[in-house]
């Protein structure tokens, strides 16, 4: 009777969870293989054409010098923002874990930027990174002139060959809230004893920091370092916002949203939508490996 | 860990530092607000810091005016998505933490990945579907949302889930409750505070997104998002209305945020695998 009632909830369990296994499987796994599947193929035009090509799409991408500028603004962006992030935030949790007064106050007001979608974030930071120079001088600029920080003007993202730095700086504004959660929950599971045996030791704040502190919160790093890292290479809204697609500041997410949906490559398209999976799946695959694998050890 | 105990003023001079940063936060905000309530006289791009000479609401109607359609949009996408995509995370959470069946352990990386993935690898495919399927506009965006969104929120539930005590289950199983009855009596109601995690987590995630708003939409059923890039990219709606606007795109996923931080937080974590 009981075993009956036991096959009958196995059964059951097996049931409600497979519509979400099918969606995921072919919403997932399955457009991703018909992604790779028109990424070999020869379709460009409204209709779908797959006949075979093999790598031609990724040859040619690898030629292609907006691909090859797509690939080293990726570098660069993700440079700036993944450090800017990380630093910052790492600044800003061990500012907090001092046990200040007003520290949720500072703490709620620094994530705040999380809540925000991209496109609000861009659309407001176009007009802070605003190039105009002469009486038509504003946003950021203007307020470094009225604090006589002359030195610091410039035409952010429309800088030669440098503006995709500046597109980080919005993306570090939005994100290093985030990094500074990750780094204070690190600092708080940190036990008190181990600090203050080096304290005693003779041990100064700043050699805590970079010999006790660091090292433990390598893992949270890590963490941060895989999670911004693939964020940056999926890069595509802020950019948007802030410039519209400009071939300076192009990306993959760009060109493959612009050269299928605009110019009808759908087989260029699909293949650099494969590679950013590619580039992705390399940092996230043994991250999941990893984060299930000490879940299972604790 | 603390800072051995520093003379209390100079502990005080770490508010320099937590007050810079709190400036560069708010930067942004700063300069959405003392535009929206400029007047359509006072607003100029070289005067953008100054503080309104007296309140106005200008840019706030006009902004308003233009995104009100789309605001609407938005939050009759996100609440059915938000709300689906919670429910079935949490069954799915339930059966993976507690009911776990022969592949269990191997299904939920699988679907873990999915929350990964760089939407562009789907989306050929995701509007060619939607297209055959005539699947179009608000409906469609709501399914996108709904299954893009299972992996975040089955990983929600089934850490929570998983963090509970097995005998619990066991308790009721003796006294002959079933898998569903276990699911309704015992962890549906001790499961409000995951349920708030997951649906502010979508619901913010639904409401900012754009790109999928982008392609499964037009200019009658874009999302605020949408709406709100276009009318930046246009050259007939001046700065000060977009700064206006941005606000209003911003308030709902905002308001949210403050008054529900806390789970925010944990919705955060959890998307890093850390909840």
């Amino acid at each position: 009777m009981l075993t009956k009632s036991r096959d009958k909830d196995k059964y059951l369990s097996i049931i409600l969870i497979t519509p979400s296994v099918l969606a995921v499987l072919i919403f997932v796994y399955g457009f991703i293989a018909w992604s790779v599947r028109v990424s070999v193929s020869k379709w460009k035009g409204l209709n779908p054409d797959y006949t075979f090509v093999g790598l031609q799409n990724y040859i040619d991408l690898f030629a292609d010098p907006r691909f090859q500028l797509d690939i080293r603004n990726t570098l660069l962006f993700t440079a700036v923002f993944v450090i800017g992030t990380i630093v910052l935030g790492f600044f800003a949790a061990v500012l907090l874990d001092q046990g200040l007064k007003g520290e949720n106050f500072f703490r709620s007001l620094y994530l705040f930027p999380m809540a925000i979608s991209y496109i609000v974030t861009g659309v407001v930071w176009r007009w802070l990174m605003n190039p105009a120079t002469g009486d038509r001088t504003s946003g950021l600029n203007l307020l470094f002139q009225f604090l006589h920080l002359d030195f610091l003007k410039n035409a952010w993202h429309t800088t030669p060959d440098w503006g995709i730095a500046a597109i980080a700086i919005p993306a570090i504004w939005q994100m290093s809230g985030y990094t500074m959660a990750l780094y204070l929950a690190g600092l708080r599971a940190i036990p008190g004893e181990l600090t203050e045996a080096a304290q005693i030791d003779g041990a100064s704040s700043f050699q805590i920091y970079r010999y006790i502190i660091l090292p433990l919160l390598s893992p949270v790093t890590l963490s941060a370092l895989i999670i911004l890292g693939h964020m940056s290479l999926k890069v595509f809204d802020l950019i948007i916002s802030v410039a519209g697609k400009q071939y300076m500041l192009d990306v993959p997410a760009i060109y493959m949203w612009q050269t299928t949906f605009d110019g009808l490559f759908y087989g260029r398209g699909a293949a650099i939508s494969i590679l950013l999976l590619l580039s992705v799946a390399v940092l996230i695959i043994p991250y999941i490996r990893y984060t299930l694998k000490t879940e299972t050890d604790q | 860990m603390k800072i051995a105990a520093p003379i209390q003023w100079k502990k005080n001079l770490l508010y320099i530092p937590l007050g810079l940063l709190a400036l560069f936060y708010l930067i942004p905000l700063y300069v959405m607000l003392v535009t929206g309530f400029k007047s359509f006289a006072e607003v100029d791009l070289t005067t953008m810091w100054n503080l309104p000479k007296t309140i106005a609401f200008d840019n706030f109607i006009e902004a308003f005016d233009n995104l009100a359609p789309h605001m609407w949009n938005s939050l009759i996408m996100v609440i059915p998505a938000a709300v689906i995509s919670s429910v079935l995370g949490s069954l799915n959470g339930f059966i993976l933490a507690k009911w776990k069946f022969k592949y269990a352990d191997l299904i939920f990386p699988f679907i873990l990945f999915g929350m990964f993935i760089p939407y562009q690898s789907i989306l050929i495919p995701l509007v060619q579907f939607m297209n055959a399927a005539h699947i179009t506009g608000i409906p469609g965006l709501i399914l996108a949302h709904v299954i893009y969104g299972i992996p975040i929120t089955t990983l929600t539930f089934r850490n929570y889930y998983a963090s509970l005590p097995q005998e619990l289950l066991e308790a009721a199983k003796i006294d002959g409750a079933d898998m569903l009855g276990i699911y309704w009596h015992i962890l549906l109601p001790i499961s409000a505070p995951s349920f708030v995690v997951v649906l502010i987590w979508q619901f913010t995630s639904a409401w900012n997104d754009f790109l999928f708003a982008v392609v499964l939409t037009n200019n009658k059923t874009w999302p605020v998002t949408v709406a709100l890039n276009n009318m930046a990219g246009s050259q007939i709606i001046s700065w000060n209305v977009q700064m206006a606007a941005s606000l209003l795109a911003a308030l709902p996923p905002l308001l949210l945020y403050i008054m529900l931080g806390k789970y925010f937080l944990r919705g955060l974590l959890a998307g890093s695998l850390k909840g």
